[in-house]
């Protein structure tokens, strides 16, 4: 790969990243106004200063000033995401919205990135194996699993794992990421109650992701039974845990890990709805949280942050994967 | 008339889309006809509540004594429609655009993918829980809306690539030649050879769209209807304790299992439809 390609790719991702900006800058002019003069009077009388004061040092707080022309507006909030400034939450004003990312964003990536590692292993053992022996139950079974899960959403298997595994039989605790009880840090006690805490997040996005990655596994596997390669391996008699092992599944693997970056930037989006019905506190559930209590603010740096994170995602899966195969030509 | 038996005779044939359709045809039964037979009735009833199944009550009542299975049958319809309308919404859209951009090419096609990408990199459910907080969604039609919005990039990209290859194809080419004219080729030619592909779009998406949409209702964001599945579940976890009350169960279990049922006949369905329709796979 060329540099100006990588070049022509960056370009691409910053142009989409740019494009994402002015988005979230014109959905959240699209909110009805009340919500900032609302918020106005009411600061206006806590601490007793005028109305044009408040909305002055609304303005300062949030980067948003409804009464500027709209490209000074546009130039505020600019000139405020260059400073990596998102502005404070309107409805908990002591607070900005960069600490509530930065305290969310490592829940939502442990979970993401343990239950993505576990499901990517288990999917590529089944998914080697299933191309390997045709005629076995494991074929039918997997296929079922997947359709089935597939099916079904998965904030349906996290409902169902919340009322199986943690009201009806209590083994796991209902809300949180940690005991409260626990005092934060790296001790044993900590981390065993982080993992506990995590578990069913983890097992919903388990589940719910196997059945695909398997398939995906097959369809590659079974693609590469059929080289001359496999042929000569097994004619020179290399055994067939070494051919299933070392020839065909690092072949397979190479078209899934493009897919597990992308995976990964769309699983920080998706967890929304999981973390809720859990009450994880990642990021997904102070956008839910926010959106409930119509704090825009947040809202929209949050959406910026996920956006951002995935047009990164895939720019990384593009450059990585034409790295990890050499037969792959990328087109500018 | 006989495409239409064949059709059938195909879907039929194969025992996974037989299964689909019967499960498409009762949940459309119950959509339409449903609310007719069953009179909704959500008066709260507080000496009745939590009524097991019986004759009068045939899945048993809810936390204010309201009819479970009747709520159910009217909450099909909300979900239904709104699937169906966003549906066609993004099929529209997807199509238009796909067909355009994969015909004309050059400039349009470049400015019309740089959009589509834009659209497939943001992520899609949050900001569907955005959309759905800042326009305040009041009816099917707007929710249907706001969830086509994020829904269509991904058909447009699918179908301009189905129709760039196509337009290659030896028998398109042959029209251009014979000076066939452009809406006859695509009308007559280029269609065709893609309504497999639509149909099956078509189903997939209205169950995306459903999927959403419960998903939403379930944060309560939409609160317009109470009788949609998705706020019957939001009602269920978060306001009667139909998640640590073994008495609410059946209240929580039965949008479950409708929508599980309704995925599974899409999936199930749709895999039929691409063997009826494209002549190819039939071999």
């Amino acid at each position: 790969m060329t540099l100006v390609i990588v070049l022509k790719r960056i370009g691409m991702a910053f142009v989409t990243v740019c494009l994402a900006t002015v988005m979230t800058f014109i959905l959240l002019r699209l909110t009805p106004g009340n919500a900032i003069d609302g918020w106005a009077r009411d600061y206006a009388t806590q601490f007793g200063i005028t109305l044009e004061e408040a909305y002055r040092r609304i303005a300062a707080m949030i980067n948003y000033n409804p009464n500027e022309p709209l490209h000074e507006q546009f130039i505020r909030y600019i000139s405020g995401l260059l400073q990596g400034n998102l502005g404070v939450s309107m409805v908990y004003q002591q607070i900005t919205v960069n600490s509530i990312i930065a305290n969310a964003m490592p829940w939502t990536i442990f979970v993401a990135t343990i239950s993505l590692l576990i499901s990517f292993v288990i999917g590529m053992l089944l998914g080697v194996r299933m191309a390997w022996k045709r005629n076995s139950i494991l074929e039918p079974s997997v296929s079922l699993f997947t359709v089935i899960t597939s099916a079904i959403p998965d904030f349906i298997f996290a409902i169902l794992l919340l009322v199986v595994f943690a009201y009806g039989l209590d083994w796991f605790p209902v809300n949180g990421a940690y005991d409260p009880f626990v005092t934060p840090g790296f001790n044993i006690d900590f981390i065993v109650s982080v993992l506990y805490y995590a578990a069913m997040p983890i097992l919903t996005f388990v589940i719910t992701n196997i059945g695909g990655w398997a398939l995906m596994m097959k369809g590659n596997a079974v693609s590469i039974l059929g080289e001359d390669y496999i042929i000569a391996a097994k004619a020179r008699g290399i055994s067939d845990s070494v051919i299933m092992n070392r020839y065909v599944m690092k072949n397979a693997m190479l078209p899934m890990i493009t897919m597990l970056a992308v995976t990964f930037g769309g699983m920080l989006g998706g967890a929304t709805l999981i973390e809720n019905i859990f009450q994880y506190p990642g990021i997904g559930y102070f956008l839910g949280e926010a959106t409930r209590t119509r704090d825009y603010t947040v809202m929209q740096g949050i959406m910026l942050f996920l956006s951002v994170t995935m047009i990164v995602a895939n720019l990384i899966a593009d450059l990585v994967y034409s790295k990890l195969d050499p037969r792959i030509k990328v087109e500018g | 008339m006989r495409g239409m038996i064949d059709f059938f005779r195909i879907i039929c044939h194969n025992k996974r889309s037989f299964i689909g359709l019967i499960i498409l045809v009762i949940f459309i039964l119950m959509a339409t006809v449903g609310p007719f037979v069953f009179k909704l009735n959500m008066t709260v009833d507080y000496n009745n509540r939590y009524l097991t199944p019986s004759f009068e009550h045939w899945l048993g009542t809810d936390f204010a004594g309201r009819d479970t299975f009747i709520q159910l049958v009217h909450g099909s319809k909300e979900v239904l429609l709104v699937g169906l309308l966003a549906a066609f919404f993004t099929l529209f859209v997807g199509a238009l655009l796909g067909t355009i951009s994969g015909l004309v090419g050059g400039r349009l096609d470049a400015g019309i993918m740089l959009i589509t990408n834009l659209f497939l990199t943001i992520p899609s459910f949050p900001i569907l829980i955005i959309m759905a907080a800042i326009f305040s969604i009041r009816d099917p039609i707007s929710f249907a809306l706001v969830l086509s919005a994020w829904s269509w990039p991904g058909l447009t990209r699918a179908v301009r690539s189905q129709i760039i290859s196509l337009k290659e194809r030896d028998f398109i080419v042959i029209c251009k030649v014979m000076g066939m004219s452009k809406p006859h080729i695509i009308f007559k030619e280029l269609m065709p050879s893609i309504t497999s592909f639509l149909s099956i779009s078509f189903i997939m998406t209205m169950r995306g769209a459903i999927t959403g949409s419960v998903g939403i209702m379930m944060l309560g964001l939409a609160p317009y209807s109470p009788t949609n599945w998705g706020q019957m579940l939001n009602l269920a976890i978060s306001q009667t304790g139909g998640i640590f009350n073994p008495l609410g169960f059946i209240y929580l279990f039965s949008p479950i299992l409708c929508l599980a049922l309704f995925q599974l006949g899409s999936i199930f369905f749709a895999n039929g439809i691409d063997e009826a329709l494209n002549p190819r796979l039939r071999g």
